[in-house]
């Protein structure tokens, strides 16, 4: 998710090395999981999913020598109204260059929340097939679900609050690999010191040493 | 468009398309008409899966009022309707209210007591669907009225036009046959025009309709001229129905003068591609073995029809900007 | 009430004795007493006029009071009220009723109406053929008996040429006019709007402009050959004003009228309404340029007057896909603030020549009395503001019906007081009895 106006930067949660470590990580699971490269395959959820998947496939392409396949899934026509992904009607494709039948699919997300943005995407992959399982692979686990959805593979878990964001960047996508977490302005308005003076709207960089 | 009750701001529900409804080319943009053969482009794909059906439309009514006879289109929308997971119920002109002498104002409002959110009406009137347009809060989509106007086939048309050649500007376009009696050619000389392509429009001096060189495009009274070099050749159907028969004298005189044949096909360029909206008077308007040739896009058109039915709906009925 | 009014301090505006003058005008006993600077009477009722035009009544050669037969559309009764409202104190109503007005009985039960029921002076117009149907001439004869002014079948044309030319001969017999509705249908067939690039666009069947002109070089003719007169109705293309120039310089006695719609509208309404049937009409509003040509042969008398083609619809009969409504406008009450709107304003034509082609011309083209403040003439006048405004609404209307062009628009030019042989039968913002607005 990009940044949004009224927003501040509270807390990193992930720099691109701490990025990369995590995805590594997250590719040796699922092959140890998965007992190998055979039978499954990663399906990125637009916009940012997709990436996540690219580079799980390219990290085990490293460390196997096996390419697994890769889809990339746009869940715009299953939303529900709930579901705060896209803030635009337009469609991109959906490329599944793979038959799902009999596999295990593993969805890969940026972040994963209210877990309505997966719901939608199990029900896309069901209707492309009956796959043997679906998986999720996210990499930020943010807590507050509103759906009993759970991932399998996780970069980073943190809990977090209503008005908190986390803010996920990728090379492909954006300027450049970063988390971070983002607060509402209104959020800081509960003083414990001497009021401050207004502060504008616009997202300054802070950094408090404190929160890691 | 239905109002979504918790959506944070109700005020102005921001729209896919510039209006509520597609009425015309005329009446949309370019960026409109781009938006649509862009979505298109998904729901074709959709049509490729195994299950063609996603739930985007579901718990949404789209009425269907057709008051003239038609096959392909009303079969093409109530698909399109059916493939975004849509209640779709059809209305046609016969043993109905309409029969007992109820006005189409009337027909509309009780209609609107069921609340669909979009209405499909195809229409022998030219301007009833923007009569229903002024007077109701829904959709209203023109599924063709009177010779004035057809616009989801214009823009299956540049669909199909667009996926063989890969633009439409620039493009030398031959609509060919009774030009006065086509809502179909008038729809497909705006967007054409619009989108940057050169078109020639070519028919016997009778089957022209006034000042239509006003549209832009180049007018010519030999087929031959028209197709000559062209990219794509469109031909028209004979509207008999509608009256085209008192413009020339025979089916056997327009064949041999207007007629596209296989040597009129050549003139064309070779990777050329032929078009018509249907249905076909084979023997009249157009040769079988150029309708039934390689060039012939004429069933990808039926095909392309449905994908464009649902990104019409879709963006008319199923998307809007929230939060 | 009191048998005298008096109009104090108008602009006196009477075309038929080239007046233009600040003047007081005396109406007693049904006529116009005295016209004069500083009229001092006692006992009489005083309507300041000041910065107000005072004017012959209007006269009206073409309105369809749609009286018997279509009530739910408008009445005599109706009809008048809102020629009263809007300066008419004469109207000319055309025989397209039911049944027909072809024959003495129904011409003299119009006749009975208007004296039961109309506010100012109607004068019936018989059919040309029984039943309008273009076959038979009707009982020209035994209507003029009755009070007809006039013969027409409009609505129709006469499309027969040997028919045409009966009449011609017939009804100069009986001194009548003959109003003719040029229009061929073997040329214009289903057109419901003007054939052009607009009816091109829009995919409505076009009516062309030969489909008038043809015909009205015919009658031209067909008049010369029988030395009838001939009246064209609503002229609305530059090549039938032509073919009625031509006319004239030959020495032929065609007189010839316009409606306020042609003189200001053109057929781009149809396509900017998107569809809207209150600009369906017959004939269809025309290009730009006949607009124009008509807007100069008005000025310089190619045509005498401007009538209303009044032709009221209930708004269920309009409330249909464009062609399958019926043809036809009210405009008995927005004639004149159209005019004064769209022409006077801009300059485009005298406050003299206004008055005229409403008043003295129309008058003089039927041989009606009226159109005149000369001493002793008929006290119709109309009290009228060349500045204030009149606001076009749908609740507004006086009459019936409210299919009119001009709805939500608000027009400079507004009548005051019309006045019909002395006694007042519109005054404006005086409530039921006057009208709206």
């Amino acid at each position: 998710m990009g940044e949004a106006p009224g927003t501040f930067r509270k807390v990193r949660l992930l720099d691109a090395a701490g990025m990369t470590r995590a995805i590594s990580r997250m590719a040796r699971e699922v092959v140890e999981a998965e007992g190998g490269t055979d039978g499954f395959a990663l399906i990125g959820i637009r916009t940012r999913g997709v990436p996540l998947a690219q580079r799980l496939a390219a990290e085990i392409a490293r460390t196997e020598g096996v390419q697994v396949p890769v889809g990339l899934l746009d869940i715009t026509l299953y939303r529900d109204d709930l579901t705060t992904v896209a803030s635009s009607p337009v469609l991109k494709k959906t490329e599944i260059p793979f038959p799902v039948e009999g596999r295990n699919v593993i969805l890969c997300d940026d972040v994963l929340f209210t877990g309505r943005t997966v719901r939608a995407a199990m029900d896309a992959i069901l209707d492309f097939g009956r796959p043997r399982k679906i998986l999720l692979a996210v990499l930020v686990d943010r807590g507050r679900r509103e759906l009993p959805i759970e991932a399998e593979y996780i970069g980073k878990k943190i809990a977090t609050s209503a008005t908190e964001i986390v803010s996920v960047t990728f090379r492909e996508t954006d300027r450049e690999d970063d988390v971070w977490l983002l607060d509402r302005e209104a959020a800081k308005a509960a003083p414990k010191v001497a009021p401050k003076p207004a502060r504008e709207k616009v997202p300054a960089p802070r950094r408090r040493s404190r929160k890691k | 468009m239905t109002k979504r009750p918790d959506s944070p701001d109700s005020a102005a529900p921001r729209r896919a398309l510039s209006k509520k409804d597609l009425l015309d080319i005329e009446g949309i943009t370019e960026d409109d008409i781009r938006l649509v053969l862009d979505t298109a482009e998904s729901m074709r794909e959709i049509n490729q899966r195994a299950i063609k059906k996603v739930p985007t439309l579901r718990g949404k009514l789209v009425a269907n009022l057709f008051f003239e006879n038609s096959t392909r289109t009303r079969f093409s929308f109530e698909i399109a309707e059916r493939r975004l997971s849509a209640d779709s119920i059809a209305l046609s002109a016969t043993g109905t209210s309409v029969a007992k002498g109820e006005t189409l104002l009337d027909t509309g409002r009780n209609l609107m007591a069921m609340a669909p959110d979009a209405i499909v009406i195809r229409h022998p009137r030219s301007g009833a669907p923007h009569l229903l347009a002024r007077s109701l809060p829904c959709a209203v989509v023109n599924a063709g009225d009177g010779t004035h106007a057809h616009p989801t086939q214009a823009l299956l048309d540049a669909f199909t036009i667009r996926r063989a050649k890969g633009t439409l500007a620039g493009l030398r376009v031959a609509i060919c046959g009774d030009v006065s009696h086509s809502r179909v050619a008038r729809s497909n000389v705006s967007l054409l025009t619009k989108m940057g392509a050169g078109v020639t429009l070519a028919g016997p001096a009778t089957l022209l309709p006034a000042e239509i060189e006003r549209t832009g495009a180049r007018i010519v009274t030999r087929i031959e001229e028209a197709v000559d070099g062209a990219d794509v050749i469109m031909m028209l159907r004979v509207q008999k129905e509608r009256g085209g028969g008192l413009g020339f004298p025979s089916d056997r005189e327009y064949f041999e003068v207007f007629g596209l044949t296989p040597a009129r096909r050549r003139l064309a360029r070779k990777d050329a591609i032929v078009m018509h909206p249907g249905p076909m008077n084979r023997g009249v308007e157009i040769d079988s073995a150029v309708a039934d040739g390689p060039d012939s896009v004429i069933l990808d058109q039926v095909e392309n029809g449905v994908a464009i039915r649902m990104a019409v709906l879709y963006l008319l009925i199923g998307a809007s900007g929230d939060e | 009430m009191s048998e005298a009014v008096l109009l104090r301090g108008g602009r006196v505006v009477d075309p038929s004795r080239n007046l233009d003058q600040t003047l007081d005008v005396l109406l007693r006993d049904g006529v116009v007493a005295k016209v004069d600077e500083k009229i001092a009477a006692k006992g009489v009722d005083v309507v300041d006029a000041a910065g107000l035009v005072v004017a012959p009544g209007f006269v009206d050669l073409h309105a369809h009071l749609r009286e018997p037969g279509f009530e739910h559309k408008e009445t005599v009764e109706t009809g008048t009220r809102a020629a009263a409202a809007g300066g008419f104190t004469s109207v000319c109503a055309m025989a397209n009723t039911m049944p027909v007005l072809d024959d003495a009985p129904a011409v003299a039960f119009l006749v009975r109406r208007i004296r039961e029921t109309a506010l100012v002076r109607v004068y019936p117009i018989g059919a040309v053929s029984k039943g309008l149907e273009g076959l038979e001439l009707a009982e020209i004869g035994l209507m003029k008996a009755e009070g007809i002014v006039a013969v027409s079948d409009d609505g129709k044309p006469v499309a027969n040429g040997m028919l045409m030319r009966r009449a011609l001969e017939y009804a100069t017999m009986f001194g009548l006019p003959v109003v003719v509705h040029e229009e061929d249908p073997s040329l214009v067939g289903g057109g419901v709007m003007n054939e052009g690039w607009t009816s091109t666009r829009l995919g409505l069947p076009g009516w062309p402009n030969v489909g008038e002109s043809a015909m009205v070089a015919r009658d031209v003719q067909l008049a010369a050959l029988t030395k009838a007169r001939l009246h064209v109705a609503h002229v609305s293309t530059r090549e039938s004003l032509e073919m009625i120039r031509v006319a004239r310089r030959a020495g032929i006695a065609v007189t010839c009228e316009v409606t306020p719609h042609h003189l200001t509208l053109t057929d781009e309404e149809v396509a900017r309404s998107g569809y809207d049937t209150r600009f369906k009409m017959n004939p269809p509003l025309r290009s730009e340029a006949d607009r124009a040509a008509l807007v100069a042969a008005l000025v310089e008398g190619t045509i005498d007057a401007v009538a209303t083609d009044h032709a009221p619809h209930h708004e269920d009969e309009k409330a249909l896909a464009f062609e399958d409504a019926p043809f036809g406008v009210t405009g008995l009450e927005t004639a004149l603030p159209v005019l004064v709107d769209a022409l006077l304003v801009p300059r485009a034509i005298t406050l003299q020549r206004l008055v005229e082609v409403l008043s003295t011309a129309p008058a003089r083209v039927f041989s009606l009395p009226g159109g005149t403040l000369a001493e002793g003439a008929p006290a119709d006048v109309v009290v009228f503001s060349t500045t204030k405004s009149t606001h076009v609404t749908p609740d507004g209307f006086v009459s019936r019906s409210k299919n009119s062009p001009w709805t939500a628009r608000t027009l400079r030019g507004r009548v005051e007081r019309t006045f019909v042989g002395g006694r007042e039968v519109f005054a404006r913002g005086a409530g039921p009895a006057g009208g709206a607005r």
